[in-house]
């Protein structure tokens, strides 16, 4: 099912009297394509839950249209969108066991889409194959690992077949390395059922490792939509360049001049085409290479070794942050009491953003 | 989510209803009541609107009375089943055998029925011609001679009263104050005795202060309890307080109300307000001063 | 080494307070059983009151359904239990219900009101009710002992703070899945706060067995007396007076049942009180 929110603006009134509406969501369009796995990124307090509980009927929107496929569902409630949510505690009901939690949605239908017993049990029981846990139905939800009650919460959004899948922070609560497997499980499942999904998370590269869109914003605001790779390639703004990647980007000021890129007095890049003006200069981690005949000097603070690639920690007077982190072939060497180290930049991991206005140059 | 206010008042209506009739108008009516003079509760007529009410309930001598032994057992009772809990449950949190069938034996009298345990205490209690009771021979085997206590001196009266009062609000107490004392956070006390502490030191200087709110609630709560005595004055001594002298002020308010002196709703409205108004202050001063007082709140 | 001597002294101590303390709590439960199956002619006989019976009998019991209608008092107070008790649940928890997951105009306004009905006490209002039912003409009837105790605003409170602590997306996750308030309520609120109900049960039945006031204003037709209204007329008029045994009998009869609860529900019932209940 595709899903086309236009002109979406929820305002929330104010907790203390004299204050502003609190905007949570501004003015969102976009078009979500059928049966893709989507990402909704953004730090804490962006605006991504209201969306979700907007497009779930949750919460009414205070302006503009929400449509699945083509059909224009924003008057309707939340049980007749057709949409399935999953909780970041779960919210299983706790005196339910396994079975009854994923029936529950079931036995609410009404009219010609009632079940008979078995119909809602078999239902069940193929929920729960699809999901890995039909041998924990008879158990109750406390009985289980938090990656077990997630995959029943998964399983009781899924049942009814829902025109949506929502989840919220659906690995927030589980340890990293169940994390990351069940991200996968998640894609996974998503393949299989083919429901147009739409996640919320405020980490970065769960939302890239398994989105084929993924949505960055920030304030109630999207900053960003498009493919992972194209996003993180090719970010709109100094804030979705900073939001994506670990280790962070680094940011210098810096100068245009003469068609050249300065970071103090060296001139770190050629950049023929543009004018001269301030910017802030980002460099990828990943866009250094170590090259003593280099433009761009660091003072040496330590070298961190990981293996197959090597973080070299330095600083310069320019940067913003506490220092700059570079990653680089662990076939470079380093003297111990090194007091320099010079660099030379891939041109396209640099991007250059406007002083005042943060938009990417 | 939007409003439902309709659906929200149907959800309130029973309580609504039963709290407005029984509760809300009653308050009204009794105030009403209390400053009607002369209320006839058969022909609903009252000679006038004024004071009389409290000052006939004021000079009643049984009022009086009934006020009398009220503060008495308030007096007497709070302050030493306060106390007395404590120490009880101080015992109980200081060993481990035996401590649930303690805890279940001493919540006992808190699901008994008040009236009929009361006619167990009047036996024990009591002198008759036939024998002069358990109490009694305990007395005589310490050398004292034998007394009635329900119906022989004011003072006796009022021992099993006190006694009988404090039986039944003993389980409700030590159940609050032993779970008080589990729920403090056990690393205050071995810290303490890390430092070296007495155990004296650590009661008044730990334990005490943490569940000194505890303490109050109960205090307040034991005034509240207390100016109500009633029933197990009734279970001792019978319906006919006044006779026996013990009579209480709710114990009045029921016997003008119904009972041998029969149906003068306003002088039961005029005591009863005089009640609310002893209780309410009373109240009012414990939590003035376990405002200044209570330490960890 | 003293100080262990001293420590394990203080220990011996403790115990023989409290064993005095459950000495003085259970000695009148086993003073009127003991009474109870002494034989009326033993129990006159004995000046000096013994300890035990050589003779016990159960005669006292048969004479005490027998004598007095202890049968019907019994009938009564489970009627006026049932009654009660599943009325009041009626009425509370839908109203719990409306103060903690319905949204409406007024609800902190009427919440407050209800809050402040709790310190009234209700020697307060009992006189009108009295004069209510009078006019009701509804004296030595159930409606009559059972309409006035429907309500407690306290229970009100604690059931809805309880279903407050239900989170929220509980909530949310029934309303996308098309669950109706009151189901809901019945399939989900309930069960989850089921300790909660329980103790609220429990207390209200403790309440309704032992009270006294209340239905002694409104009866005066013994075919209506709940239990502490029978023993009291037992005690004034029934046996003779002079038959102890056969009243602690009685005593014994009535007392039965709530300790057995008791026994039964025992951790339910401490914990309940504990939370936050007053005698009565």
């Amino acid at each position: 099912m595709k899903i086309v929110l236009k002109n979406l603006t929820k305002r929330f009134p104010s907790r203390n009297k004299k204050g502003q509406d609190v905007i949570a969501v501004n003015n969102f369009n976009f078009e979500i394509p059928d049966g893709q796995l989507i990402g909704l990124l953004g730090p804490s307090g962006c605006g991504k839950s209201t969306t979700l509980n907007l497009i779930s009927g949750l919460e009414t929107p205070t302006e503009g249209r929400i449509f699945f496929g083509e059909e224009d569902v924003t008057e309707l409630p939340p049980e007749e969108r057709g949409v399935g949510l999953v909780f970041q505690n779960y919210a299983l009901y706790p005196h339910l066991t396994v079975e009854e939690n994923i029936i529950f949605p079931l036995q609410n239908l009404k009219g010609d889409k009632k079940m008979s017993r078995e119909v809602m049990h078999q239902k069940a029981v193929e929920t729960a194959k699809l999901v890995q846990i039909d041998g924990l139905m008879d158990r109750k939800p406390k009985e289980l690992s938090g990656g077990q009650q997630q995959r029943v919460a998964i399983a009781r959004a899924l049942v009814k077949i829902p025109r949506v899948l929502l989840l919220d922070e659906p690995l927030s609560n589980l340890d990293a390395r169940l994390r990351l497997q069940t991200r996968e499980e998640l894609r996974r499942i998503q393949r299989d059922t083919g429901v147009t999904t739409i996640f919320v998370t405020h980490d970065q590269e769960e939302a890239m490792s398994i989105s084929d869109l993924i949505i960055v914003m920030k304030d109630g605001v999207v900053h960003q939509i498009g493919k992972p790779q194209e996003v993180y390639d090719n970010p709109a703004n100094l804030f979705v360049a900073q939001f994506l990647g670990t280790p962070q980007i680094n940011v210098f000021s810096g100068w245009i001049r003469d068609g050249k890129l300065y970071i103090g007095d060296e001139a770190v890049l050629e950049l023929p085409e543009h004018e001269d003006r301030e910017v802030w200069a980002g460099i990828r981690p990943e866009g250094f290479i170590p090259d003593e005949n280099g433009p761009f000097t660091c003072n040496m603070e330590r070298v961190e070794v990981m293996g197959r690639d090597v973080s070299v920690v330095s600083n310069h007077p320019q940067m913003t942050g506490r220092c700059i982190r570079s990653i680089v072939s662990s076939e470079n060497r380093f003297e111990p009491d090194q007091k320099k180290v010079r660099f030379s930049l891939k041109p396209y991991k640099v991007f250059l953003f406007d002083r005042e206005s943060e938009e990417r140059v | 989510m939007k409003k439902n206010n309709l659906k929200a008042w149907l959800y309130l209506l029973p309580a609504i209803l039963f709290l407005g009739v029984f509760m809300v108008y009653p308050l009204i009516d009794v105030c009403v009541y209390s400053v009607e003079e002369n209320y006839n509760f058969a022909s609903q007529s009252f000679t006038g609107v004024g004071l009389g009410n409290f000052r006939y309930v004021l000079s009643d001598p049984y009022f009086v009375q009934a006020l009398k032994n009220t503060f008495i057992i308030v007096a007497i009772t709070v302050p030493l089943s306060t106390g007395f809990a404590l120490l009880i449950s101080l015992g109980l949190s200081s060993i481990k055998p035996l401590r649930n069938a303690f805890q279940t034996i001493y919540f006992l009298p808190y699901v008994t029925n008040t009236l009929a345990v009361g006619l167990v205490f009047m036996i024990l209690f009591k002198k008759t011609a036939y024998t002069d009771g358990m109490v009694n021979l305990l007395i005589n085997k310490f050398g004292g001679s034998s007394v009635d206590f329900i119906e022989g001196p004011y003072w006796a009266k009022m021992f099993v009263m006190c006694f009988y009062t404090i039986w039944v609000v003993m389980p409700f107490k030590i159940l609050i104050l032993t779970s008080a004392l589990a729920s403090v956070n056990q690393d205050y006390y071995k810290a303490a005795k890390v430092d070296g502490a007495t155990s004296g030191r650590i009661f008044r200087k730990i334990t005490l202060p943490m569940i000194s709110p505890t303490v109050f609630y109960l205090v307040i709560t034991g005034f509240i309890g207390a100016f109500k005595a009633y029933s197990d004055e009734v279970a001792l001594f019978g319906t006919n307080l006044n006779a026996a002298g013990m009579n209480t002020i709710v114990g009045y308010v029921y016997d003008m109300l119904y009972g041998d002196s029969g149906g003068y709703p306003s002088y039961a409205a005029a005591a009863a307000l005089i009640l609310f108004a002893i209780v309410f202050t009373i109240t009012y001063i414990n939590l003035t001063f376990s405002k200044n007082k209570v330490q960890y709140m | 080494m003293i100080e262990k001597k001293s420590a394990s002294l203080s220990r011996v101590l403790i115990y023989v307070f409290l064993v005095i303390w459950a000495v003085i709590v259970l000695f009148p439960f086993y003073w009127m059983v003991l009474t109870s199956v002494k034989s009326f002619a033993s129990y006159n006989s004995e000046y000096i009151p013994r300890f035990f019976t050589t003779e016990p009998t159960l005669q006292n019991y048969a004479d005490a359904f027998t004598t007095v209608p202890l049968g019907r008092y019994f009938l009564n107070t489970l009627i006026f239990t049932v009654a009660t008790t599943g009325l009041m649940m009626l009425v509370i928890v839908p109203a719990s219900f409306a103060f903690a997951r319905l949204e409406f105009r007024g609800r902190n306004l009427v919440f407050a009101l209800f809050l402040s009905l709790m310190m009234i006490p209700t020697e307060l209002v009992i006189i009108t009710n009295y004069v209510t039912i009078v006019n009701w003409n509804l004296r030595n009837t159930y409606l009559g002992l059972i309409l006035p105790s429907v309500t407690s605003v306290f229970y009100i409170y604690l059931l809805k703070e309880n279903f407050e602590a239900i989170p929220d997306e509980l909530y949310q996750a029934a309303k996308v899945d098309g669950t109706s308030d009151l189901k809901y309520l019945v399939k989900v609120m309930i069960p989850i706060c089921q300790p909660t109900v329980v103790t609220i049960i429990i207390l209200k039945v403790i309440e309704c067995w032992n009270s006294y006031v209340w239905p002694r204003l409104i009866t005066y037709d013994a075919n209506y007396y709940l239990v502490s209204n029978g023993i009291q007329e037992i005690r004034e008029n029934g046996f003779g007076r002079e038959n102890t045994p056969a009243m602690m009998a009685a005593v014994v009869v009535i007392s039965v049942p709530l300790i057995v609860l008791f026994l039964i529900f025992r951790k339910k019932i401490m914990a309940g009180v504990s939370r936050g209940g007053t005698k009565g």
